[in-house]
């Protein structure tokens, strides 16, 4: 799957104005049909990344340094008017909480056609049967039922297929997912997994797969990113990442997790540290069981170790 | 020794009149639980099985409309006021979100304080309690005069956890008292919990919609579904690979991170209001025969310790 990747994050940079950072020097890449996980704690900065990609900012926040390069397009140096046509048709978000995407005041299929006619100029008959087609493959039963009903009359799995179906509308090539299924039972989380899985095969899609739980990672996705306090501190192939994990944070949140069956968690002290409270060193140190006298003075650089394989950590 | 029973207990709520007068949704049905003596239980379901109002029933919260409540052997409703409010501090709970359940107004040396002051312990005797519960989940106590949005998440739990442990109580309910927290915080509190229950020597009833956190933490899990107990084994019966529920094996085989032998359970938890006929888990079940539609199997014991409401089993 190498070749030129789909999209490439480079050293991007965010801060509050006239505040602390809150992202720093975040750089990955994205190839066609990957897969890539976001992983990390709460506030480390995945959401910020995630809507980075899409040009988005949320108040208050801006773009300091770096690029989002959609092929050769940069995004940040888009319009905001541009950037919104550009949304929607090249990549497309999907979050927590469908409430907030579903408009509470129109059907579904009103909405899902919304987007059929704005990114592909479709209408009527097209557009009807583009949409009940597009319900139809994320699985929604009784797709003539649901395009006639309001948000509020389905179920939460059903609303996360509903913002999928309306994600997928403007046939996009990226995907970014942030924690699309925390707010789902297991039982349905293990469906929409099932169906990401399906679309990335069916549709050749990349995923940026943001989420706090490292079983929902080591189940969906190809390469793993892992954020702490605003930075990249490692990244790896899944496999790489869960059989040996480089970085003492990876590491603590490992032994932290628990998996089935385990019988024993070691727990990491100390907390993730809020933006404008970063150490100036390492920003892991001060929890770090591994921490030398350098560690608390400089501030270590994501350094590849192995093709593919990055860490940010001076005894690694 | 039981430390806490509930014996076929029955709770339902009165629905507004869209669905006409007097109509009323049934939470729990015959619902029978103990909770032995420096146990933890964990209980497990998704969300809507009533889990919540299992938790309110254990905490002497609310009454069962049918069924009985015992709490340290008592029959806990049929006491007098009097001797009902002698056994409260006994029991304690800790729910999901700390800052919604401690008193933002209110600083932490009183949030702790507060079960002692209503005992009428004296204020400094109540205050060098406090400082001791709190160094003991790990808190300093330079936090006594903070208030609660102050802290950190951990903290807050860390609290709540101090505040309710501060009555010395035999039983505590936790209703997800880590689902709000980060991976490291939650495994802090895990261990915490854990210390603090062979220290202390009390039963908890772990209230939770994740299976390895509910396996990690307890001896003995039940599994809910709708409403109803459909499973209950000790612990290494769920990690053992054998037959069980085949719901409780659906929500096994739902855990992430692993490629899934089989096609996820399909559907969702139907409604509280639209309760299936014969066994609940009937319409999603990929066992499920003609009898299954009209007879609600029982719980029954197929090992010692291990019961399960299942035809097939
Ligand atoms: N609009 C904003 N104004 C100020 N600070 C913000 C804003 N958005 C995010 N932040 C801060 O930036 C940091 C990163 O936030 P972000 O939402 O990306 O974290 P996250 O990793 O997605 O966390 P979670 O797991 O809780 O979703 C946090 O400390 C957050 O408080
Ligand atoms: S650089 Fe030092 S403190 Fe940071 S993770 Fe590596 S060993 Fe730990
Ligand atoms: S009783 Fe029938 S429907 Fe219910 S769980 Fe057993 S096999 Fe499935
Ligand atoms: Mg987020």
């Amino acid at each position: 799957m190498e070749g030129v990747p789909l999209l490439r994050v480079e050293g991007l940079c965010l801060g509050l104005a006239g505040g602390p950072f809150l992202l720093k020097s975040v750089s990955f890449h994205l190839q066609v049909g990957e897969i890539l996980g976001l992983v990390g704690e709460s506030g480390c900065g995945k959401s910020l990344t995630g809507l980075s990609c899409l040009g988005l900012f949320p108040p208050g926040v801006i773009p300091l340094e770096g690029r989002v390069l959609f092929r050769d397009q940069d995004l940040l140096s888009l319009s905001t008017e541009e950037r919104r046509r550009f949304r929607g048709r090249h990549l497309a978000l999907i979050f927590q909480e469908p409430l907030s995407a579903l408009n509470p005041v129109f059907t579904i299929g009103y909405q899902i056609e919304e987007v059929l006619l704005e990114h592909r100029g479709l209408r009527g008959k097209a557009a009807r049967e583009e949409t009940l087609r597009l319900l139809a493959e994320v699985r929604l039963p009784d797709p003539e039922v649901r395009y006639r009903n309001y948000p509020h009359e389905l179920s939460g799995g059903m609303r996360q297929r509903a913002m999928i179906a309306m994600a997928l509308a403007g046939e996009p090539e990226v995907l970014v997912a942030d924690e699309p299924t925390t707010a789902l039972d297991v039982t349905v989380q293990a469906q929409i997994l099932e169906l990401f899985k399906e679309l990335r095969a069916r549709r050749h899609l990349a995923f940026l797969f943001i989420s706090h739980d490292l079983s929902v990672i080591q189940e969906v996705a190809d390469r793993v990113a892992v954020m702490y306090a605003g930075e990249i501190v490692e990244e790896a192939s899944r496999e790489a990442l869960f059989e040996e994990p480089l970085h003492p944070y990876t590491r603590g949140l490992l032994a932290a997790f628990p998996r089935l069956g385990v019988r024993r968690l070691e727990a990491l002290p100390g907390q993730v540290p809020s933006p404008g409270r970063w150490p100036v060193g390492c920003r892991f140190a001060p929890r770090c069981p591994e921490r030398k006298e350098r560690c608390v003075k400089e501030h270590p650089e994501l350094r590849e170790v192995n093709p593919g394989r990055k860490v940010r950590c001076f005894r690694r | 020794m039981s430390m806490l029973v509930l014996r076929e207990v029955e709770k339902s709520y009165g629905l507004r009149s869209f669905w006409g007068q007097g109509a009323r949704l049934s939470v729990l049905r015959e619902l029978s639980l103990e909770l032995r003596k420096n146990e933890i239980l964990g209980l497990v379901g998704e969300s809507g099985c009533g889990k919540s109002t299992l938790a309110r029933l254990a905490l002497a919260l609310e009454k069962p409309d049918r069924g009985e409540f015992y709490f340290l052997g008592r029959p806990y409703w049929r006491l007098s006021r009097q001797e009902r409010r002698r056994l409260r501090p006994a029991l304690q709970a800790v729910f999901q979100d700390p800052a919604a359940s401690l008193n933002p107004r209110k600083r932490v040396e009183d949030l702790v304080t507060e079960p002692l002051k209503l005992l009428g312990v004296p204020r400094q005797e109540a205050r060098e309690q406090a400082v001791e519960m709190l160094s003991l989940v790990g808190l300093e106590k330079e936090l006594l005069p903070r208030f609660p949005h102050q802290l950190s998440g951990g903290q807050r739990q860390r609290v709540a956890l101090a505040r309710a442990l501060i009555t010395r109580p035999r039983v505590v309910v936790l209703d997800e008292p880590t689902s709000a927290l980060d991976v490291s915080v939650q495994a802090q509190i895990l261990e915490l919990l854990l210390e603090l229950q062979r220290r202390f020597s009390m039963s908890y009833l772990f209230i939770s919609h994740d299976l390895p956190v509910v396996l990690y933490l307890s001896q003995r899990v039940a599994v809910m579904y709708l409403g109803e107990i459909v499973e209950e084994a000790p612990r290494e019966v769920f990690l053992a690979g054998g037959r069980l529920h085949p719901y409780t094996e659906a929500l096994l085989a739902a855990v992430p991170g692993k490629e899934r032998p089989r096609r996820p359970l399909w559907g969702e938890p139907p409604s509280l209001l639209r309760r299936p006929s014969g066994c609940v888990f009937h319409p999603r079940c990929p066992e499920a025969r003609d009898p299954c539609k009209e007879e609600r199997p029982k719980l029954r014991e197929i090992a010692p310790g291990h019961r399960v409401a299942c035809h097939r089993r």
